[in-house]
């Protein structure tokens, strides 16, 4: 069955919050509030999260793994670099010194992790990301926005259940 | 103290007020543009003259082998600091009165790098040798040396310049979203389209978000420290008199947050006045910002008392007669002008009418940075000038023009990039103002609500 998409526009978040309990706690067939339903804000609400329930943040491995790899890589290619040099005179000193190793291996900890934590929110957030269904600019001024998608037969109660809530503009549009 | 914003200004106003500001600035706007172009044109054209002739132009002998390309170059570094770090510390910290105006402070960052970055590559001279001195092994048998903090100083500027961009973008990708839906043709349509990466404020995107920007944040706070303390290695860790010093790396850190802090109060009023921010970049705002820069000023002066001891009592006599040098000598004009604009006109910050008095505080603020500029360059020079072999004494070298015209040359380099910055990109964070606004409205509600609650209660009993 093909999937359809509603897009609900509210003034602001006490309405837009009430929207999403009811949506919640409502048995629509055809719709699974955990998966189709989307909450675009113009700014980042803690209280989404509230009222979503709270969803995993992976960025943080990505961090950990980036920062931990260009550490390692560096002191590798640093220490692999001096190990190779033995033929040049060191007047005794060590050929792997590693205090002064340690400043670019710090640099570079941090420099993977950044690039990595950026990596990661790319995959994470899903960027970069073709325009979805319905999209309102409203969103990006001062307006939250409500996605949610379902079956057909679902459409009407949504539609219902948006209006009852006063919202402000609902877009409809068939899906892929 | 006002209200750091008006907490009844509207969302949609915020956007028209900002996106304002990326199409009909004020004259003053493109007359900066003119200046910085004229200024940037004497230096490129020193440039091209020291190219074509050699360094010897510049004037620059042994033993003043580093001279004003190394004290500018270290300035520009310096100035890049106090943007990013300031933005992340303040984000850690929650001090919202940071969010209207971070942007141009992070943007800051990123151009005084990439005009530091110039210095580097003049002061080589043989721009065309330039891969000479990179660091790979080759059948030249030049080796990279991994000691050495010339090296360090190339990863670390790298690392913060790229760190500071990504920083940068992150943090406006929602805005450029907005400038994405509210321009509706041309280049500027395509460009903020493409950069914008498809942003729509989904919740999945606000969560990934808000854990990316502060994860970079607390990368960025380190790695700024070690960055102006690896430029400082560049100075202690070698053997001449006066920059053996032990508190050389956080002297270098608390000037460069103390350069980079007046900058941001020069920029700051500039930017209210051409992109007409009245609203967003308020005298309270400032007011906090010129404590703030106040308090780094006493450090830095704290530090560079520090510094003088630590020379006087090493029983180095060679250290000690260049700081009796700096003070009574060839530079004694400048080694003063740095005293007095580095620690005595900072309390002029003290002034409490002064600080939101905006041509004031712009007077300060330039001094401010002339003493750091000053600062950087007492460092350099005087050492040279008189090192531990008495062949080195030479007190009376004078740089060039040329020097002097490719120094000057930097500043319109820097405000020409700044300024088309802040054409293209808003240079205040439309979407953190409104979060500023609404957590503040939601807590004054909060309080109102209480108020009346108590009263309610008072009326029962």
């Amino acid at each position: 069955m093909s999937k359809r998409y509603l897009l609900a526009l509210y003034n602001n978040f006490d309405e837009a919050e009430a929207v999403v309990r009811e949506l919640r706690n409502s048995e629509i067939k055809g719709f699974n509030a955990a998966d189709d339903l989307v909450v675009k804000s113009p700014i980042e609400h803690p209280e989404v999260e509230e009222f979503l329930g709270e969803k995993s943040v992976k960025v943080q491995w990505f961090t950990l793994g980036g920062a931990l790899t260009g550490g390692l890589l560096a002191f590798s290619l640093i220490a692999g670099s001096q190990a190779g040099f033995y033929s040049q005179m060191k007047g005794g000193k060590p050929i792997v010194p590693i205090p002064p190793d340690l400043v670019l291996t710090y640099e570079m900890f941090i420099l993977g992790g950044v690039y990595i934590t950026v990596l990661g929110f790319l995959i994470c957030a899903g960027l970069p990301a073709k325009r979805s269904p319905l999209y309102s600019a409203k969103v990006s001024e001062d307006q939250i926005g409500i996605l949610v998608k379902g079956d057909d037969g679902s459409m009407a109660k949504l539609r219902e259940i948006f209006t009852r809530h006063k919202a402000l503009e609902i877009q409809e549009e068939a899906g892929r | 103290m006002g209200k750091d914003i008006r907490e009844d200004i509207a969302w949609a106003q915020i956007n028209k007020d900002v996106l304002k500001s990326l199409e009909s600035p004020r004259k003053l706007y493109w007359v900066i543009i003119f200046v910085a172009l004229l200024v940037f044109s004497v230096g490129v054209g020193c440039e091209i003259y020291q190219y074509n002739t050699g360094m010897g132009v510049a004037n620059m002998d042994n033993p003043h082998v580093w001279g004003l390309y190394i004290a500018s170059f270290i300035f520009w570094i310096g100035m890049s600091h106090s943007g990013t770090l300031l933005s992340a510390i303040l984000h850690l910290m929650h001090a919202d009165w940071r969010k209207p105006i971070y942007r141009f402070a992070e943007a800051m960052t990123t151009f005084s790098l990439l005009t530091a970055g110039l210095f580097v590559a003049v002061h080589l001279g043989r721009l065309w040798q330039v891969y000479y001195a990179l660091p790979y092994p080759s059948e030249r048998w030049i080796w990279p040396n991994f000691q050495s903090p010339l090296l360090w100083d190339a990863m670390a500027i790298f690392t913060y310049l790229s760190s500071s961009i990504l920083f940068l973008y992150i943090g406006s990708i929602p805005d450029l979203a907005i400038c994405r839906d509210n321009i509706h043709q041309g280049w500027r349509k395509k460009l903020y389209t493409l950069l914008a990466l498809g942003w729509e404020g989904t919740d999945r995107q606000w969560r990934n978000f808000r854990v990316t920007y502060l994860t970079i944040a607390c990368f960025l706070i380190p790695l700024a420290v070690s960055v102006h303390s690896i430029v400082a290695s560049d100075f202690a860790m070698s053997q001449q008199p006066g920059w053996h010093v032990t508190s050389f790396p956080p002297y270098f850190v608390a000037g460069a947050l103390y350069s980079g802090c007046a900058a941001i109060i020069t920029l700051f009023i500039i930017l209210r006045y051409v992109f007409r921010f009245e609203e967003y970049m308020t005298l309270p705002i400032l007011k906090k910002t010129v404590r703030l820069t106040f308090a780094i000023a006493m450090v830095w002066t704290y530090l560079n008392c520090i510094e003088f001891a630590s020379v006087w009592y090493s029983h180095d006599q060679v250290a000690k007669d260049v700081l009796i040098q700096k003070a009574t000598g060839t530079y004694a004009p400048f080694w003063w002008a740095m005293i007095f604009c580095g620690s005595v006109v900072p309390f002029a910050m003290m002034v409490k009418k002064w600080q939101t008095n905006i041509p004031v505080m712009f007077a300060v603020s330039l001094l401010l940075n002339l003493g750091m500029w000053l600062e950087r360059w007492m460092i350099v020079a005087p050492t040279f000038s008189h090192g531990y072999y008495p062949w080195t004494w030479d007190h009376d070298q004078w740089p060039s023009l040329i020097q002097w015209g490719i120094v000057f040359g930097s500043f319109g380099w820097f405000t020409l990039l700044f300024m088309v910055f802040c054409k293209i990109v808003p240079s205040v964070s439309m979407y953190e103002v409104k979060e500023m606004v609404y957590h503040r409205s939601q807590a004054r509600k909060k309080e109102e609500r209480a108020v009346q609650e108590e009263l309610a209660v008072k009326g029962a009993h």
